[in-house]
């Protein structure tokens, strides 16, 4: 009944979809397993993809050759630059989608890929010899083999859901839970913990009184995510936001005493920053008024999603309180909000590849490593699914550092520290955010894309006609000098100090007050020369130009600070010789086996000192 | 491997010796080293050869040197590296190398030479182990020093500084990653603000290295009075001594002469003043200029005296002492039985009685400013602590610019890392964990 697989995927969220697609992009035999096969890429919580340093890595995502971008372009229904005002780091592509819309789009993707094959059943166990991974066991009592599988298990593995003093088995609202997968890996000798996420009731949006809320409309000009010639949205839908207050508060502190959250019920750990309603005004107690924020679930339906209100209060005491907010006082609840508790494994028991240590050829991506988020998930996904295809056919690790992708952040992180809560990507994760930028992700990551047989030709073409066209836009700004009397009423008319001698439009371009917009207004020729370049040319040479002070320090750090990102460290390096090195320094070294001296030197208890002995020991 | 930055450390004993050898090598060896080096310029001459030269601060000889000089890869790492010999002093060779910090150079870590050695291919395997547990050795003894010297008031006032910066970064960061979200940000003038308060405690700390530090060079004490109120027999009643020039005739003693006397194990530094008086001599009227330098200089100032004319006019200058503390005494009481002060010290210098009791004195003074006072005697504090100031004065310049708060935490960042450096590594943790405990953050 089954081919031998290269890669078996269990799980078709975010993770499993990136991995099933990548994998069998690149020539895989895959198959998908899901316990549902109409739940294909579900958005189990808000309505919507990117945000602050997560658009980056969709960007990031897109730009390897994966699905997320194209998708979300497909399927959104608003779109929003975020952080537009600050520098070009921070801009942040977000989208609201049709989540409905979302999921048929994505399983049309996967479906038009010959080497996928789907299988709705729930995994039950994996099939082991010799430590190595070999295929999977299934509730019906099916073999499956495969040369690798990538395990992207979600909130499924042992979840349980809580809303108030009630609690059930489950993966998902009215999906049922996945059971025998953490009890093998944990008598196999994996470390496996509890973490808990939540989400708020969803209501019915005829039932909403819009006149008492601030609407939020989508950018005016939308842009999109995907690289690829994918069409930007013509028309869009709002958002709609309020504030909570004292009335909802008081409300919501009636339910208090029978919250899973404070009374002991719920004993993983969750986000701070994604903190339930109840716990801001718990921990928060001084606040008034928190922001609520109501999206749409789609173009067709009613169901609207309150971001902002996540909870596991009793579902009286929700309704109850929801009603107070300014514009909800006639709701209807669709479904209450709840908390999920599920397993997870420590990351650190991952190689940077996401191949487990213990059990070879065994892959683990998104909310098994104990990470929260689509777009981290996704990357996890895509970035599994490359490596185990490749180690299918014994081809080389493919991993991003830190200075090439936040991909490379998230999985460096993961892999190096661990993590006790639920992980989020933030800009503030990467020290080289400045040159990892939205819009640039294509020029860091689409030739390694394209290298490893994920992006197409095509994609590879576009970036290089990018780089070679604004560097050409770039050389030319900076040879065509203007005369102090043919710019100087220009610079005037726009508050810029005038000049007093012949100055190229690179330096004009530099001052904070203009942009190459407002400077393609000076004169015809300077308006030629900028119209003949497309926008992504144009935008890329203007933050070359604007902010290569900051780019270039940021570059010259990364350089320094990576340096030991080169030096190889071969796995099986035998730390138990190193007298000179601190006990825990060994142990932890002896089980996260760095593969350069720039890992090890990220894991935590291995001291600078430690690191020069390594160094030494190495070899060259 | 490419070693970016270029590295010097002393290569010879601490403590005095004839000469001092400090050892630079890197990339940009040369181009450093002939920013400080009148002589011949270091591109230029052939390898393997020695330079007689002098080292410059700006206008201001510092050292008559030799330099040996290496060129890749036909040295100790094989890369371009130069040898400065100075003399044995350990003044000179802080200067040296302050002067090569400040244009560009970073002090060595523990073992730095000799790993670049290895990494560049001069040893082999078997040497490696050795030098392995050398450097492992020697980190933790620096460690030891580093913990050491990290007494008083010092690290609590970084770790007070830390603190302030991490909740500064964590507030633009705030603005970076949550920005959508109802969160309430810091106006740039509160930031501006905190940055010069920062700045206000960083400069001192680093003036404190810069001054010459009290405590490694000796605590700088001014001897201050009249003309003939007998400051140079005092000096030469605690050295012992004959140095300075003693004569009866007022106004003999015409340059600041520095002397060392140890008390008790601990080094004061005495400088010896021609005394203060109104004059119409050039020469000696650029003496008072000296001696009022001096006094303002000084941790310690003995306003000496040896009758209520002296005493009176010293205490016009009582008020023009802000930053040291102040011993009166009263002078010659072997000869001027009847003069009767409240001073707190009375000595004859000449019989070297009551030397004792100033010595003592002396002792009380320095040991109440040890505790009070901050001051950086760590080549490698200083160095990160000029970097942590260097990248707040870019923060200013660009808060001046009106530029993002990317860009503004982008130096923000490089200063937490400079003072990590000092005070142990601040994680992006740690601003998270920040934010998350002081704001309202998550929809």
């Amino acid at each position: 009944m089954f081919e031998k697989y290269d890669v078996i995927v269990v799980g078709a969220g975010h993770a499993g979809c990136e991995a099933a697609h990548s994998a069998a992009t690149m020539g895989s035999k895959v198959l998908l397993i899901t316990m549902n096969l109409q739940t294909i890429a579900q958005m189990s919580c808000n309505p919507a993809m990117g945000g602050v340093a997560k658009g980056q890595i969709v960007r990031e995502i897109d730009a390897l050759g994966g699905m997320s971008g194209i998708v979300s372009d497909e399927t959104m229904i608003q779109f929003r630059m975020l952080n537009r005002s600050k520098g070009p780091a921070m801009w942040s592509p977000r989208c609201q989608s049709d989540r409905m819309e979302f999921a048929i789009n994505w399983r049309d993707k996967l479906e038009k890929n010959q080497n996928v094959s789907f299988w709705q059943e729930m995994v039950t166990g994996l099939l082991i010899e010799n430590n190595c991974v070999t295929g999977i066991k299934t509730s019906l009592g099916l073999e499956i083999k495969a040369k690798t599988v990538v395990l992207t298990n979600g909130t499924f593995l042992n979840g349980k859901i809580h809303i108030g003093e009630k609690n059930f088995g489950g993966g998902r609202t009215g999906e049922s839970a996945a059971y025998g997968i953490t009890e093998q890996l944990v008598e196999l000798g994996f470390e496996s913990g509890r973490m808990k996420t939540g989400t708020p009731p969803r209501v019915d949006g005829r039932t909403v009184n819009y006149q008492a809320m601030e609407e939020q409309k989508g950018d005016e000009n939308p842009e999109k995510f995907s690289y690829t010639n994918t069409l930007p949205l013509k028309t869009q839908n709002s958002c709609w936001i309020s504030y909570t207050n004292l009335a909802v508060h008081d409300e919501l502190r009636k339910g208090f005493d029978k919250s899973p959250m404070f009374n002991g019920r719920i004993q993983g750990l969750g986000p701070r920053y994604c903190p339930s309603v109840e716990d801001k005004i718990n921990r928060f107690a001084d606040k008034d008024s928190h922001q609520i924020f109501l999206e749409p679930e789609g173009r067709t339906t009613i169901e609207m999603y309150v971001n902002g209100f996540s909870t596991s209060l009793p579902e009286d005491i929700q309704y109850a309180a929801i009603r107070k907010i300014p514009g909800f006082e006639n709701i209807k609840m669709l479904r209450p909000g709840y908390a999920i508790e599920y397993d997870f494994f420590p990351p650190t028991q991952l190689k940077l590849t996401l191949e487990t240590h213990l059990i070879k050829n065994l892959f683990f991506a998104g909310q098994i490593n104990g990470t929260t988020g689509y777009e981290e998930a996704g990357a996890q996904g895509l970035m599994a699914g490359i490596n185990a295809h490749r180690k299918a056919f014994e081809q080389e690790d493919f991993i991003l550092k830190r200075d090439e992708a936040y991909i490379g952040v998230l999985i460096d992180d993961l892999v190096n520290k661990g993590t006790d809560e639920p992980y989020r990507m933030f800009t503030s994760r990467a020290e080289f955010r400045t040159i990892l930028r939205q819009d640039n992700a294509d020029i860091r990551l689409t030739p390694k894309g394209h290298e490893i047989g994920l992006a197409s030709t095509e994609r590879l073409e576009n970036v290089s006609r990018k780089i070679e066209n604004s560097d050409k836009l770039y050389k030319e700004l900076e040879a065509n000098k203007i005369s102090p009397e043919d710019i100087n009423p220009f610079l005037q008319e726009n508050n810029s100090a005038l000049i007093k001698e012949k100055a190229s439009y690179y330096n004009l371009l530099k001052r904070p007050e203009l942009n190459i917009s407002i400077l393609k207004s000076a004169n015809d020729k300077i308006s030629n020369i900028i119209t003949a370049y497309q926008k992504d040319e144009i935008e890329q040479a203007e933050i070359k130009i604007k902010y290569e002070k900051y780019i270039e320090k940021e570059l010259l750090l990364a350089q320094k600070l990576s340096k030991f990102d080169d030096l190889k460290i071969n796995p099986d390096f035998d730390y138990e010789n190193l007298k000179s090195i601190s006990i825990e320094a060994r142990q932890k070294l002896k089980k996260m086996k760095p593969i350069t001296l720039g890992q090890a030197s990220r894991i935590s208890g291995v001291s600078p000192a430690d690191i020069s002995v390594i160094m030494l020991h190495l070899g060259r | 491997m490419n070693h970016q930055e270029t590295i010097c450390a002393l290569a010879t004993p601490q403590g005095i010796g004839a000469l001092a050898i400090i050892r630079v090598s890197g990339n940009e060896t040369f181009a450093i080293v002939n920013k400080i080096f009148k002589g011949p310029d270091l591109q230029k001459v052939a390898a393997n050869t020695v330079h007689y030269g002098k080292i410059m601060d700006g206008e201001k000889m510092v050292d008559e040197v030799l330099i040996s000089v290496f060129k890749s890869p036909k040295s100790f790492t094989k890369e371009d590296a130069v040898e400065i010999s100075t003399h044995g002093s350990e003044y000179i060779v802080r200067y040296v190398l302050k002067l090569l910090i400040q244009k560009g150079c970073r002090m060595a870590n523990p073992g730095e030479f000799t790993q670049r050695a290895f990494l560049n291919g001069q040893f082999d395997l078997a040497q490696a182990e050795a030098v392995a547990d050398l450097i492992s050795a020697d980190s933790e003894a620096s460690h030891q020093i580093a913990i050491n010297q990290l007494r008083g008031g010092f690290s609590k006032k970084l770790a007070i500084l830390r603190e302030k910066l991490v909740h500064f970064a964590s507030l633009v960061e705030l603005e970076l990653d949550f920005g959508e979200e109802d969160v309430e940000f810091a106006d740039r003038d509160d930031l501006k603000a905190l940055i010069d308060e920062l700045q206000g405690e960083l400069n001192p700390l680093i003036a404190s290295f810069e001054n010459g530090n009290a405590i490694k060079e000796g605590i700088p004490v001014a001897i201050i009075g009249a003309p003939n109120a007998g400051k140079s027999t005092l000096l030469n009643a605690l050295l012992n001594e004959e140095k300075a020039i003693v004569t009866d005739i007022a106004g003999t003693t015409r340059d600041v002469i520095e002397d060392v006397v140890f008390i008790e194990g601990r080094k004061f530094r005495f400088i010896d003043t021609a005394g203060i008086r109104h004059t119409e001599d050039i020469i000696e009227s650029m003496g008072i200029e000296r001696s009022r330098k001096a006094m303002h200089s000084a941790k310690i100032v003995i306003f000496l005296f040896d009758n209520e004319q002296n005493k009176h006019f010293l205490d016009q200058l009582e008020k023009e002492t802000t930053n040291a503390d102040i011993l009166w005494v009263q002078n010659k009481i072997d000869l001027n039985e009847a003069y009767v002060s409240d001073a707190e010290i009375k000595i004859s210098a000449k019989n070297e009685t009551g030397i004792e009791s100033l010595k003592n004195s002396l002792l009380a003074k320095m040991k109440l400013q040890s505790s009070q006072d901050t001051t950086i005697t760590n080549l490698r504090h200083y160095e990160h602590l000029l970097k942590a100031n260097e990248a707040l004065t870019e923060v200013l310049s660009g808060l001046a610019l009106g530029v993002t708060g990317d860009f503004l935490a982008q130096d923000i960042r490089l200063s937490l890392h400079h003072l990590g450096e000092i005070t142990g590594t601040i994680t992006t943790e740690d601003l998270l964990a920040n934010i998350f405990g002081k704001f309202c953050i998550g929809k």
